[in-house]
């Protein structure tokens, strides 16, 4: 290649074969695949996919094992309710997840927002209005803070929420005194923290406010996921955030407004929770952190971000809820429940891993 | 071919001017100087193969035009306005798009999705303003139009994720994203370097469409062969800074190798 200059435009010689050939490069051709390939690409377009079926055979083997008692629309009902605190936290928790977060203080900021919106409304005496407000603001302001540190400080996710888990819970059981406010101070006090534990009688299914309220926050957040800029930048940053960056999108605003939001979203689920125990103890929602995120992991989003979905977070705390109920009704001892959604976790993240090396 | 209307312009203008003017762009990371007083020129319609060695500043001096870095100093003039670029977002607002050597694509995201990612279009009405409701429709069938016109697809997957596709099709669909828009210069950073002898055919055959268009190509390559073949003009970058532009009829591609590697200097052969 001393002297090109004959043969400046056109073909280079090594490429004068190409004439001959199939000059087709971006065609979306269809390869014959192996049944598991196919499995494999089923489950890749449609990751809800893995965790309704579970679901689907959890419900009818333990109809089969148990009989009636399981599935009776009171029990059902009753699976639907036990599930509602784990799934409110699954949400914000899948909004981490899916920009390859996660977060260890979701727990501990439901438990911070339910003590300020009842010590607010009940031993100081402001409006419940007020109280109420208080408690979101709380959550937002624990959002914003752990938000802070990971979008403006860039420090991993999982420490900064290892710590402000800590923070957050010791600011709930100072401030709280380590006293427990009584459902019954609190149906007199401010009767409104309560409303979500509100029962529905429904064909002999029992459901309260809160149930229909988390099918609410959903639907709001499955919306905003799929049908919004905002939730596919989402996605975008948790896939890819260079990528994310390049295409113009300001990756810091929207992975600060999602720690925001989540933790919003867990002062909702405060509320929730008062509705669910009546009482408001800063001893409560102990599990819910690891819970929801087992929800969001059972229900198929993974963990490296810009995959899973909103349903599949609910879908996932049901097949908890499902396990659990369906277990105990078979005289399962109680150890063995546990044993049995650690597995879960381990196959779901293995399917995950699986179904992520999907190839064209 | 187009080659031709275009030496013709080229030559009937008397005083052109440039699209993209920068003068004296300075850009330091501590104390490695990646950009030092470098100065670039991009004229309508033109396809401008900028080569250098690697670490000669190409990918520093690429990103300052295109919104990516915020150089310390110098300035850049877009159609003779003064700009100041902080971010992607406003290269792309003026008209400047860019194919990154990553591609920078969401693998998880749909082919739709990834050609209007940071510019989704919303519904009109109330569902758009208030409820921020995408529309879903008409980006499909912009996305299918824009790659049908291109080239690039049989019409059915339009929302197969990325991650699905072959390399050369991945491209195919940065470029298309980056021509979508109306844009007016499209800077593509190495496009074939990762691609088979067939495909990067195909990329070639695309960059010449985009020209043809009337867009303006600024090309990164270290594949000469492909520079020499396609470009009007061939910046050469040397240790931060323009070392100088020639034409490619009117030198080889040893001539050029040897100025970006410093064998020779520039003066004998200055286009």
């Amino acid at each position: 290649m001393t002297d090109t200059s004959g043969e400046k435009r056109g073909m280079q010689a090594f490429e004068t074969v190409l004439s001959q050939q199939d000059t087709r490069v971006a065609e979306f051709e269809v390869h014959a695949r192996s049944p598991l390939q196919m499995l494999q690409h089923f489950l890749h377009g449609n990751p809800t996919a893995v965790p309704a079926i579970v679901l689907a055979l959890g419900v009818i083997v333990f109809s089969a094992i148990v009989g009636p008692r399981f599935y009776s629309a009171f029990n059902l009902s009753l699976i639907l309710q036990q599930v509602t605190i784990i799934c409110i936290i699954g949400v914000a928790q899948t909004l981490i997840v899916l920009t390859a977060g996660i977060d260890l203080s979701v727990g501990a900021v439901m438990v911070l927002c339910s003590v300020i919106m009842g010590k607010l409304a009940i031993a100081v005496g402001l409006p419940v209005p007020v109280a109420f407000a208080a408690g979101l603001a709380t959550g937002a302001a624990c959002g914003a803070f752990n938000g802070l540190l990971v979008v403006r400080l860039k420090l991993p996710p999982f420490i900064v929420t290892l710590g402000t888990w800590s923070i957050f819970f010791s600011l709930n059981l100072w401030y709280s005194g380590a006293q427990t406010i009584r459902a019954q101070d609190v149906a007199k006090g401010a009767p409104f923290l309560q409303w979500l534990g509100t029962p529905v009688d429904l064909l002999g299914a029992r459901l309260t406010y809160g149930t229909f309220f988390m099918l609410g926050l959903v639907a709001i957040v499955w919306y905003v996921l799929n049908r919004t800029a905002l939730g596919r930048h989402i996605y975008a940053v948790g896939d890819d955030p260079d990528a994310a960056r390049l295409a113009g999108i300001r990756t810091d605003k929207v992975l600060f407004a999602v720690y925001v939001a989540a933790g919003v979203i867990c002062a909702l689920g405060a509320w929730a929770l008062i509705g669910r125990i009546g009482s408001i103890s800063p001893q409560a929602g102990q599990t819910a952190n690891l819970d929801s995120i087992t929800a969001v992991v059972i229900g198929g989003a993974s963990l490296f971000g810009g995959r899973g979905s909103i349903v599949g977070t609910l879908i996932g705390a049901l097949i908890v809820g499902v396990s659990r109920s369906g277990l105990a009704l078979s005289g399962v001892d109680v150890l063995w429940q546990e044993f049995a959604v650690g597995s879960l976790i381990i196959v779901a993240v293995t399917l995950d891993q699986w179904i992520r090396k999907v190839s064209a | 071919m187009s080659t031709a209307a275009f030496s013709t312009t080229a030559d009937n203008g008397a005083v052109r001017q440039p699209l993209i003017e920068a003068r004296g762009l300075v850009k330091r990371y501590g104390r490695v100087t990646a950009l030092d007083q470098a100065d670039f020129d991009l004229y309508p319609g033109e396809i401008l193969a900028v080569i250098g060695d690697n670490g000669a500043g190409k990918s520093s001096l690429i990103r300052a035009l295109s919104g990516a870095l915020v150089p310390d100093e110098g300035e850049i003039r877009f159609d003779g306005q003064k700009v100041h670029f902080r971010s992607p977002l406003d290269a792309q607002a003026a008209g400047i798009e860019t194919v990154y050597q990553s591609l920078a694509l969401a693998p998880g995201l749909s082919i739709a999705d990834n050609l209007f990612l940071g510019r989704e279009l919303r519904k009109p009405g109330m569902l758009g303003s208030v409820f921020r409701m995408l529309d879903r429709k008409k980006m499909q069938r912009m996305a299918r139009e824009k790659l049908t016109e291109l080239g690039l697809m049989t019409v059915q997957s339009i929302n197969q994720p990325v991650e699905t596709l072959s390399g050369g099709q991945r491209q195919g669909i940065a470029v298309a994203r980056a021509t979508a828009f109306g844009s007016r210069v499209v800077i593509l950073d190495e496009p074939t370097a990762a691609l088979g002898v067939k495909e990067s055919r195909r990329v070639l055959e695309l960059i010449l469409d985009v020209r043809r268009r009337g867009i303006a190509v600024v090309l990164i390559s270290h594949n000469m062969p492909h520079v020499f073949e396609i470009a009007d003009r061939i910046h050469i970058h040397r240790l931060g800074r323009r070392l100088t532009v020639v034409k490619p009829s009117a030198c080889t591609m040893s001539d050029a190798v040897a100025l970006m590697t410093g064998a020779r200097a520039p003066q004998e052969l200055a286009a």
